[in-house]
C-alpha cells in the first residue's frame, strides 16, 4: 500500500455557473482502523478560495500550516489577497522544491478569482498542476470519483444544483472506498456567500 | 532562525523529507505514482522552419488524470519544447530554462540560440543523472536557421530532421518514416505532424485526446492549441441533475461576503 | 606478451555453478476491459466493451468478451483473455453435455453454480478472470451473478467488473440502487432507462480509463431470448 493511502481520504472540486464547490470526507484512519471522524482536509486560503489536502495526515497538518504562513506573508507583502491561480503556483513550487523527498499530499485548489471567475485545479505530489475546466479529484477514492463525476457532472450548474452533484458524487464514491467516508463536508463558493454543509453519510 | 531559513529558500531542491521517505520505502511502502505523460511528441524540419506536435493526455497509471493538458512548452520567443515523462519534471525544467534564457537575452541583448537552450537543458539533466525524468523535443529558429533536437532524461541528445518521443514514439515514427520528405511545404508539414500524433493517439494507450501543433519560422511563431480534436465526447443519453434536497444535510453555515464596489459615486446635491 | 585479463567474461567455461539459476514464467496477463450487469424485473442487461490490450498496446479493437451461453444467460469475462476464452469453451461443452443428458437447457441459477464450481476446481491455478453472469431465472426475473477468480459468488442488482469497475460501480449504486438519495422512490427500472445508464457509464469510463474503449456490446436477456446491440466508443 502506498503511503498516500495510509490515512485515507477523498477530495473533489467542481465548477458550476459562477460558482465552485469543494468537498471532502472527514475520516482519519491508520490503514483500516478508523481513528477519528472529524479530521479536516479542506482549509480556507482566502474568503473565496479553499485548498484541499488529501494524503498522509502528518503532511496535511504540516502543509496546511506552511500554506497558512505563506498566504499570510503574501497578503502582508503584496497588500492584497492571493488569487487562486497564484496560490496554485505557490503550492506547486512548494511541492516541487521537494522533488526528491516529497510531501505525500495531492492538493486541490478551488475558488473564485478577483473577477469572480471559477478556478479549480489539482496537483500530484510533486506539484504538476492539472488545470481542469470541469472537476478535479484526489485521495484514495480517485478512481471511483473520476467515474462518478464524469457521469454526473454537467456544465453551468447553479450553486444549489452544484451542491447536489458534488455531494452525490462524493457520497457514492466514498461508500465504495474502505479508507474514506465517515462524514463529509462541502463548501460552495459563490460571489455573494460561502455555504458550508456537513452531510449525513453512512458511518461504516 | 529556523523558520527564516525554511521560508526563504536559496533555490534548488530541498531534501529535508528524503530520509523519512527512504525509511518508509525500506519498510516496504512503495513510492506513490507521479503524473506521467505517457505521451506522443514529435517534431520535424520543413522548408521554412520547425513544426512541433503533441497529444494532450496525462495519465496516472491506467487512469487519465488530465484530458487536455499542454505538452508544448514555451522556452523563448523563437523556441518551444515538447515534454514527455514525469509531468512535473518537464513542466519545471522547461520553466527554469525559459527563465534563464530570458535573462540570457537581456544580458546579451540578442535572441538566444537553440544550441544554447540545448546545452542548458542537457547539462541540467546530466547533472541530475536521470533522476529528473524529462524527455524533450526541442525546436527553434535562430540566427543560424532552424534546429530540432531530442533530449533524453540522462542528458544525451540527437539532432535529426524528424523526431518522435514518448510512449507513442514508434507509432508516430512509422508515419514519419513512410511520409517525411525534405523541404516540405508548411501546410504539408502541419498535416504530417497531425497524422503522426493521431497515430500515437489511436494506437498508443498512453496518448490520447487532442493534437497540439506549434509552428516556428523565422521571426514568426504560430501556436495551434487543439489543432485537431479527433476525440470529442458525444452527448450523454440523459441529464443526471438531482432534485434539490436530495442530499441529506446535518449542519449548514453560511458566510455572507461583503461586496466592495470601487468607483466614484456622484454626490447627491439635491 | 599476453594481455592481463581482469575479468573472465567467458561464462560457458567449465566453472561449477554455485547456485541454481532460477527462471521465471508468469502465466497470466491483464487484458483490460470492462463489463457491467443490471438486473431488471423481467430482463437482464449485460454489457462489455470490446477492447483487448496489454501495457500500452491495443491488441484488438473488436474482441468480444461477453458470450451467450444459453437462451437465458450471458457470461462476461474480464481479466486474462486467454483464460476467459478457455473458461467459456469449457462451460459451453459442459452445457452441451447437460443438454444431451437431461434433454433441456440448464437454468441460469444452475449455470451460476456450475461456473462457481468450475472456478473453484482450479483453486490453486485459477482462471484469472472476473466473471459476470447475467440472465433470467426460473421465475422469469432478471438476475446478475458476480464471481471472483476462484469461484466466490454473489447475486446483485447491478454490478460492474473489470478495469473500470471502480469507476462505474458507484455510479450504478447511485442511479440504479438509488443510494444516498433522500426521497427517491424505487420505481421498477425500465429497459430503456437501463440502456441509457449503461451507455453513459461506458462513455464516462472510456474518458478516464485507458483500457476501456472502441466498441460497446449490450446483451439484453429476456424471456423470449437474447438480443445484442452494438455502439461506438472512443478509440483513443
Amino acid at each position: 500500500m502506498s503511503i498516500l493511502e495510509y490515512n485515507g481520504g477523498a477530495i473533489v472540486a467542481m465548477v458550476g455557473k459562477n460558482c465552485v464547490a469543494i468537498g471532502s470526507d472527514k475520516r482519519f484512519g491508520v490503514q483500516l482502523m478508523t481513528v477519528s471522524t472529524e479530521f479536516p482536509k479542506i482549509f480556507p486560503a482566502t474568503d473565496k478560495t479553499f485548498i484541499g489536502l488529501p494524503g498522509l495526515a502528518t503532511d496535511i497538518r504540516t502543509l496546511s500550516e506552511r500554506f497558512r504562513f505563506k498566504i499570510n506573508m503574501y497578503k502582508l507583502s503584496e497588500e492584497r489577497e492571493i488569487e487562486p491561480r497564484t496560490l496554485a503556483h505557490l503550492v506547486s513550487s512548494t511541492l516541487y522544491e521537494r522533488r526528491f523527498g516529497p510531501y505525500f499530499v495531492e492538493p486541490i485548489i478551488a475558488g473564485l478569482d478577483k473577477d469572480n471567475q471559477p478556478f479549480i485545479c489539482g496537483m500530484d505530489l510533486i506539484g504538476c498542476i492539472n488545470f481542469a475546466k470541469d472537476f478535479v479529484v484526489a485521495g484514495t477514492t480517485t478512481d471511483s470519483l473520476f467515474g462518478v463525476c464524469e457521469s454526473l457532472w454537467e456544465p453551468d450548474l447553479e450553486p444549489e444544483d452544484l451542491f447536489e452533484t458534488v455531494s452525490q458524487s462524493l457520497l457514492n464514491a466514498v461508500d465504495r472506498d474502505s479508507l474514506a467516508g465517515w462524514g463529509a463536508v462541502i463548501h460552495v463558493v459563490t460571489p455573494e456567500r460561502v455555504i458550508t454543509r456537513t452531510l449525513k453519510t453512512r458511518m461504516d | 532562525m529556523a523558520t527564516t531559513r525554511l521560508e526563504q529558500p536559496k533555490g534548488g531542491f530541498n531534501f529535508d523529507n528524503y530520509q523519512r521517505n527512504v525509511f518508509l520505502e525500506n519498510k516496504g511502502i512503495p513510492v506513490p505514482k507521479m503524473t506521467k505523460t505517457g505521451t506522443t511528441i514529435v517534431g520535424l524540419i520543413y522548408k521554412d522552419g520547425i513544426c512541433l506536435g503533441a497529444d494532450t493526455r496525462a495519465t496516472a497509471g491506467p487512469i487519465v488524470a488530465d484530458k487536455n493538458c499542454e505538452k508544448i512548452h514555451y522556452l523563448a520567443p523563437n523556441m518551444y519544447c515538447c515534454g514527455a515523462g514525469t509531468a512535473a519534471d518537464t513542466e519545471f525544467t522547461t520553466a527554469l530554462i525559459s527563465s534563464q534564457l530570458e535573462l540570457h537575452r537581456l544580458t546579451t541583448g540578442r535572441e538566444a540560440r537553440v544550441a544554447t537552450a540545448l546545452m542548458m537543458l542537457k547539462q541540467m539533466l546530466f547533472r541530475y543523472q536521470g533522476h529528473i525524468g524529462a524527455a524533450l523535443v526541442l525546436g527553434g529558429y535562430d540566427v543560424t536557421g532552424p534546429h530540432l533536437y531530442t533530449i533524453h532524461p540522462h542528458g544525451s541528445t540527437d539532432k535529426l530532421p524528424y523526431v518522435t518521443m514518448g510512449s507513442g514514439s514508434l507509432a508516430a515514427m512509422a508515419v514519419f518514416e513512410s511520409k517525411w520528405r525534405k523541404d516540405m511545404e508548411r501546410q504539408e508539414a502541419i498535416e504530417l505532424v497531425r497524422e503522426a500524433i493521431e497515430s500515437g493517439i489511436f494506437n498508443d494507450l498512453g496518448s490520447g485526446s487532442n493534437v497540439d501543433v506549434t509552428v516556428i519560422e523565422k521571426d514568426k511563431v504560430d501556436v495551434y492549441r487543439n489543432y485537431a480534436k479527433p476525440n470529442e465526447r458525444g452527448v450523454k443519453e440523459q441529464s443526471y441533475k438531482f432534485k434539490r434536497g436530495t442530499t441529506a444535510i446535518l449542519k449548514e453555515s453560511i458566510k455572507d461576503l461583503v461586496i466592495i464596489t470601487e468607483g466614484i459615486e456622484e454626490m447627491d446635491i439635491s | 606478451m599476453n594481455p592481463v585479463i581482469l575479468y573472465n567474461n567467458d561464462t560457458s567455461a567449465n566453472v561449477p555453478v554455485e547456485a541454481p539459476v532460477e527462471r521465471q514464467f508468469y502465466p497470466y496477463a491483464d487484458n483490460g476491459g470492462t463489463s457491467l450487469g443490471i438486473a431488471g424485473a423481467d430482463f437482464c442487461l449485460l454489457a462489455s466493451d470490446t477492447r483487448k490490450s496489454s501495457g500500452y498496446s491495443i491488441h484488438s479493437r473488436y474482441s468480444p468478451k461477453a458470450f451467450k451461453l444459453t437462451e437465458k444467460a450471458v457470461l462476461a469475462t474480464n481479466g486474462f483473455a486467454a483464460d476467459g476464452l478457455a473458461l467459456t469453451k469449457s462451460l459451453c461443452q459442459k452445457l452441451e453435455w447437460y443438454k444431451h443428458a437431461h434433454d433441456k437447457e440448464m437454468s441460469t441459477p444452475a449455470l451460476a453454480q456450475m461456473l462457481s464450481n468450475t472456478l473453484y476446481y482450479k483453486r490453486f491455478f485459477p482462471y484469472y478472470t472476473f466473471n459476470l453472469l447475467g440472465g433470467i431465472d426460473d421465475q422469469g426475473r432478471g438476475i446478475v451473478y458476480s464471481f471472483d477468480p476462484v469461484g466466490s459468488m454473489g447475486t446483485e442488482l447491478c454490478r460492474a467488473g473489470g478495469s473500470s469497475a471502480a469507476l462505474i460501480q458507484p455510479f450504478l449504486d447511485n442511479q440504479v440502487g438509488l443510494k444516498n438519495q433522500q426521497g427517491a422512490q424505487q420505481t421498477p427500472l425500465s429497459l430503456e432507462s437501463a440502456i441509457r445508464i449503461t451507455k453513459d457509464a461506458f462513455t464516462s469510463a472510456t474518458e478516464r480509463d485507458i483500457y476501456t474503449g472502441d466498441y460497446l456490446e449490450i446483451f439484453i436477456i429476456r424471456q423470449e431470448g437474447v438480443t445484442v446491440e452494438r455502439f461506438d466508443l472512443k478509440k483513443d
